[in-house]
Order: structure tokens, then C-alpha cells, then sequence
């Protein structure tokens, strides 16, 4: 596999060990690989072939529903997307003002450290811990109730992490002249953040945005656990109106069912016909996140080849 | 004079926001011990630590962690099994084998695996693995540990493998080819040089990993089932600490009933033992960033 074949015959027993130890380990670290890829491979398959009769125009435009073969995910979707959307108004400009900050602006001072404990800790903090948080907080405390608000603020917390992570790492990457150079001819810290480092950081922060709605997608737990239900048979109230003011907010106060959760629910169910809902739901799912992260790998190996160059 | 002002402004915003991430890290302990004090109140800590069973919410109820916990740690146990060696080999073999173009090619191919949604490989494990495992194990359950766990072997698997490739990564090439020039072989290069002198930075990989399987959820609320039982045996059904808060809050749960201050209590051992875990991992890191970065 990895260079010509040798006669191992003509080694010493010790370096013929030695050549079937390395063989031995390259094939089986192969291996894992392999497995891996085959268990991605089989899952989009099966969920395929389970979901096949579900998956047409239907299943898309029409609510959930007792009769598993007219139940859809018209409320989850949109449900989804409302989430999704505000997750990614609230955690995006925050994301990367921290990871400015962070970088450019907190280097060396006496509570760096603590400030590095406290984000590398959000980034291991499991997601149900910040559906408890939420619970708490959102819930209770603020008074939002199970409310797509409440869930898009879950998220963001959840995603934020991601976002001054991956913005941070491009932050860094920006060679050091470049900096010097605009200093060097006068330009303050901001002009130096809003011209220089900000644009070239640019392809790195929208790499981790899609990694991050990616993820925001597919999270299931801590909607769970801020009370999201299950059962949803209306859509939220269209955010343009025909009569001024022409915009309308109630949307972010409704309750909402997303994509995970419906598919969750469907796999609970005892009955074998449900799980195929289940099974299209998913595949949806899947291929969704598949697509965001090819996309986010894509972006990312651009940008790395652009910086070899 | 104008131009300061608006520094200072924009500094001003920057800090504010880094100041409400770093909130949030106090927020959850704070939240979480607010919630919780209720129930310690009617519960006592000898009983929540050294009772056997773990029943909040029926009568009369019991109040033992330690069933949650079991359940926690065999299917973590049984994650890491296979995800913690299996991925530290994928790292060896894309650091020390592979030409940086093919590492590039598939480094995102295991990251893709990190991709899928748990809840997914939560229907994956009990409708797929679980009777194809059922086909060898006949006595197996059908909600069970062992294929919850190696389902979630596989979902933990990219983050072994990404983070140790990079503490291997970030060992001076100098050291490989002193070792090359020794006569060792690639092996002998990645397993006796390298990888000692990566050891803090593998450490922390692995933490980070055990403390993602401890905090898995969908995987377990699906696969595993929902009864709490003290016991290690992986064919049995358990509930995990994640699966307990997820299946209690799926009906309704009215605010400051005994049940809604369990999942807070149940929640509150889980940050405390992941916190513990990822500050560990972040000393381990900062030994190895020490040394070599």
C-alpha cells in the first residue's frame, strides 16, 4: 500500500518483525478509516431506502399528523429555519466581536487566561447543559416561554464557541506584516481591524458560520429540554403584512416543533410505519449537513491554498 | 480627538461582548446551583449520592444518582473503547503517513462523521445496529449499552482523531528526522518519538473526547432507553444522565415541581464532571502549547 513490496526474506528476524509490526498498524488504522467511510455510506442507504416512500412533495407540505402516511414536516422545516435564523442573527455579531477582542485586543493582559478557561470550557460544555441554562433562564427568568426566541438564543449560545473559534484561528492567520505595515503608516487599531484583518479573515469567518448552522441544524437536545413540542399543526405568523407597519415580529414569540425534533418523535413511536417517516425526515436532515459542511471543507481549503500561494 | 472616541467606542462593544461569553460560563453554574438548592432540600446528599435507585417522579420516589451515573459512564466506556485507540490511530496515519494532499482529502472525510446530526445516529443505532448486533448477541435487549456505545464510538471519533493529529502535528519536524537518521522506521519514529513528546497534547484530546461522550445525549435517550438501572451489563437497558433530563422534559413539567429541580440536580453532576474534565484537558494543551507552539 505505501511504497514498492519487499522480499522480506532477506531481512534479520528482528527487522522482518519490525516491517509486519508497521504493516500490521498501517492496515488497521486504514481500516478504521475505511469503516468509517462504510458506516457514513450505509446510513445515508438504509435511511434512503427506509424513507423512500415518504420522501415526495407531500411529505414537505403537510403537518404532522396520527396517519403516519400523511404526516409531513411542513412545521418542522419552517420551524427550523425561524430557529436557525435567529441563532444566527444573535450568535454571528457576537461570535466575532468576542473573537476580536479576544485576539486583537486582550493579548497578554492579567486575565487572558481566565478568559482562554472560560471559552475553551464552552466549546466541551456538553448541549443539554445549555438547554438547562435556557430553561432557567430564558424560560423562567426572562418570562419567553417555549418560544422560537428562547430557542434561537439556546442555539447561539450553543454555536457561539464555534463562531469565535474559527474566527479567531483566521484572525491569526493573517500574516504579521500585513499588520505592521498599515501601523507602520499610521492607521489606528480599528482602521487597522476594519481594512486589513477583517477582510482577510473573511473566508475563515464564514467557514465557521456554516460550520455552526450546520450544527445548529441538527441539535436536538437542549430544544427538548426548553420545552419545544412535538405536535405542531400551524405555521408562525408571516413576518410581512399587507396593512402598515409591514413587518411583524409575533413570529419569535410562537411556539415551534424543528426538523430533529419531529424525526425524534417519529423514531420513539412503537409502530414500524412512523420510523419511515422517520428514516425521510433524517435522510433530509443528513443530507442538509452533509452539504453545509462540504461546503464549509471547501471554503477552507480555498483559503488555506490561497495562503500557501 | 475624534478619532480616539471612536477607538474607545469600539473597543468598548468588543469587550462588552467578550465579557457576555465569558458570562455564560457563570451563568451555567449559577443557573444550574439555583435551580438544584430546592432539591437538595428535600433530598439529602447521603441519599442522592449512596441510594440505589433513581425514581423522582414516581411513588414513592427515589433519589440515588448512581444509577444515572453507571449508565453515564458504561456507555462512555464503551464509546471510548473503540473511538479513543481507533482515532489515535486515523491521527498517527494522517500525521506520519500521508502526503499532505491526501491528508487533505481525507481529514474532512472523517470530519463529515461529526457532521451527522446525534439524533440521526440515534435512529441509526436503534433501528439498524441494534438488530444487526441482535443477530450474533440473541439476548440482547432492544434497548441496550452496547449499541448506543458503539453507535457513539463513532460520532466521538473525528474529535480524537482531529485533535491528536494536531498535538502530532505540532511536534518540531527535527525530532522525526533525528529519529529517522537513527535508522528507525516510520513506526518506530511515530510511536516511540513522537508521540511521547505529543503525550500532554494526546492527554487532552482524550479528555475532550471522554467529556463528549459523558455529555452525549440523543444517542442514549434513543438507543439505551429510559430505565434507570445500577448495573454494567451492556446487553441491559440504562439511562444516562443526558437521557434522564431529555426524556423528563419530552412531557410536561411544571416550573419548581420535584421533577423539574431533578433534571437541574441531574444536570449539575453532569457540568460538574465535564467542567472538571475540560479544565483538565485545557492545562494539558497549555503544557504541550508550552513546549512546542
Amino acid at each position: 500500500m505505501f511504497g514498492p513490496k519487499m522480499d522480506l526474506s532477506v531481512l534479520s528476524k528482528s527487522q522482518r518483525q519490525q516491517k509486519i509490526l508497521a504493516r500490521i498498524f498501517v492496515t488497521l488504522a486504514a481500516s478504521v478509516l475505511v469503516l468509517s467511510l462504510t458506516v457514513i455510506f450505509v446510513l445515508l442507504v438504509r435511511l434512503f431506502l427506509d424513507g423512500t416512500e415518504r420522501l415526495h412533495w407531500d411529505f414537505i407540505t403537510s403537518f404532522p399528523s396520527r396517519f403516519p402516511e400523511k404526516a409531513g414536516i411542513l412545521s418542522a422545516w419552517v420551524g427550523s429555519f425561524c430557529v436557525v435564523l435567529l441563532c444566527l442573527i444573535c450568535s454571528i455579531p457576537l461570535g466575532i466581536a468576542c473573537a476580536i477582542y479576544l485576539e486583537e485586543f486582550a493579548k497578554n493582559r492579567f486575565y487572558s487566561p481566565f478568559i482562554e478557561i472560560c471559552i475553551g470550557n464552552l466549546a466541551g460544555v456538553p448541549s443539554i447543559t445549555y438547554g438547562l441554562l435556557a430553561l432557567g433562564l430564558f424560560v423562567y427568568q426572562f418570562g419567553f416561554g417555549s418560544s422560537i426566541m428562547t430557542a434561537g438564543l439556546t442555539l447561539s449560545l450553543l454555536v457561539l464557541p464555534v463562531i469565535i473559534i474559527s474566527t479567531r484561528e483566521s484572525l491569526r492567520s493573517v500574516p504579521l506584516g500585513i499588520k505592521e505595515a498599515a501601523y507602520g503608516l499610521g492607521a489606528t487599531k480599528v482602521q487597522v481591524l476594519r481594512h486589513h484583518l477583517i477582510p482577510y479573515s473573511q473566508s475563515g469567518i464564514f467557514t465557521g458560520v456554516i460550520l455552526s448552522l450546520s450544527r445548529a441544524i441538527g441539535e436536538t437536545a437542549p430544544l427538548i429540554t426548553i420545552g419545544a413540542l412535538t405536535f405542531i399543526a400551524f405555521l408562525p405568523e408571516p413576518p410581512v403584512m399587507g396593512s402598515f407597519p409591514f413587518v411583524n415580529f409575533n413570529w419569535v414569540w410562537e411556539s415551534f416543533t424543528v426538523l430533529p425534533i419531529q424525526l425524534f418523535n417519529w423514531t420513539s413511536r412503537p409502530q414500524a410505519e412512523f420510523h419511515k417517516n422517520a428514516a425521510a425526515a433524517s435522510f433530509i436532515l443528513v443530507c442538509l449537513s452533509l452539504l453545509l459542511n462540504s461546503v464549509a471543507i471547501f471554503m477552507r481549503q480555498r483559503h488555506n491554498r490561497k495562503k500557501y500561494d | 480627538m475624534f478619532k480616539k472616541l471612536k477607538d474607545a467606542s469600539v473597543e468598548g462593544t468588543l469587550f462588552l461582548s467578550a465579557l457576555v461569553s465569558v458570562s455564560i460560563t457563570f451563568a451555567i453554574l449559577f443557573i444550574l446551583f439555583r435551580e438544584a438548592l430546592p432539591f437538595f432540600e428535600v433530598v439529602s446528599l447521603k441519599e442522592f449520592f449512596f441510594d440505589t435507585h433513581w425514581a423522582p417522579t414516581f411513588y414513592p420516589p427515589r433519589y440515588g444518582i448512581a444509577p444515572l451515573v453507571v449508565g453515564t459512564i458504561s456507555t462512555t466506556i464503551i464509546a471510548c473503547v473503540f473511538a479513543v485507540p481507533s482515532g489515535f490511530l486515523v491521527a498517527v496515519l494522517l500525521s506520519e503517513y500521508l502526503s499532505h494532499r491526501a491528508r487533505s482529502i481525507l481529514k474532512p472525510v472523517i470530519e463529515l462523521l461529526a457532521a451527522i446530526p446525534s439524533v440521526v445516529f440515534g435512529y441509526f443505532a436503534l433501528l439498524v445496529v441494534t438488530p444487526w448486533l441482535q443477530s450474533f448477541f440473541p439476548n440482547l435487549q432492544g434497548f441496550n449499552r452496547l449499541s448506543a456505545g458503539i453507535v457513539m464510538g463513532f460520532l466521538i471519533l473525528p474529535y480524537m482523531a482531529s485533535l491528536s493529529e494536531e498535538a502530532l502535528k505540532a511536534v518540531p519536524k527535527h525530532l522525526r528526522e533525528a529519529s529517522m537518521a537513527l535508522g528507525c522506521n516510520r513506526l518506530e519514529t511515530a510511536l516511540k518519538v513522537v508521540t511521547p513528546s505529543a503525550i500532554s497534547g494526546i492527554s487532552s484530546a482524550c479528555i475532550l473526547t471522554i467529556s463528549r461522550a459523558l455529555g452525549e445525549t440523543m444517542v442514549v435517550a434513543i438507543a439505551a432507553g429510559e430505565q434507570a438501572n445500577l448495573s454494567w451489563d451492556p446487553s441491559q437497558p440504562a439511562a444516562t444522565i443526558t437521557a434522564f433530563i431529555v426524556n423528563l422534559s419530552k412531557g410536561d413539567l411544571p416550573h419548581g415541581s420535584i421533577g423539574y429541580q431533578s433534571i437541574f440536580a441531574a444536570g449539575l453532576v453532569l457540568s460538574v464532571i465535564t467542567f472538571s474534565l475540560n479544565i483538565m484537558a485545557h492545562f494539558f494543551r497549555k503544557k504541550f502549547h508550552r513546549r512546542y507552539v
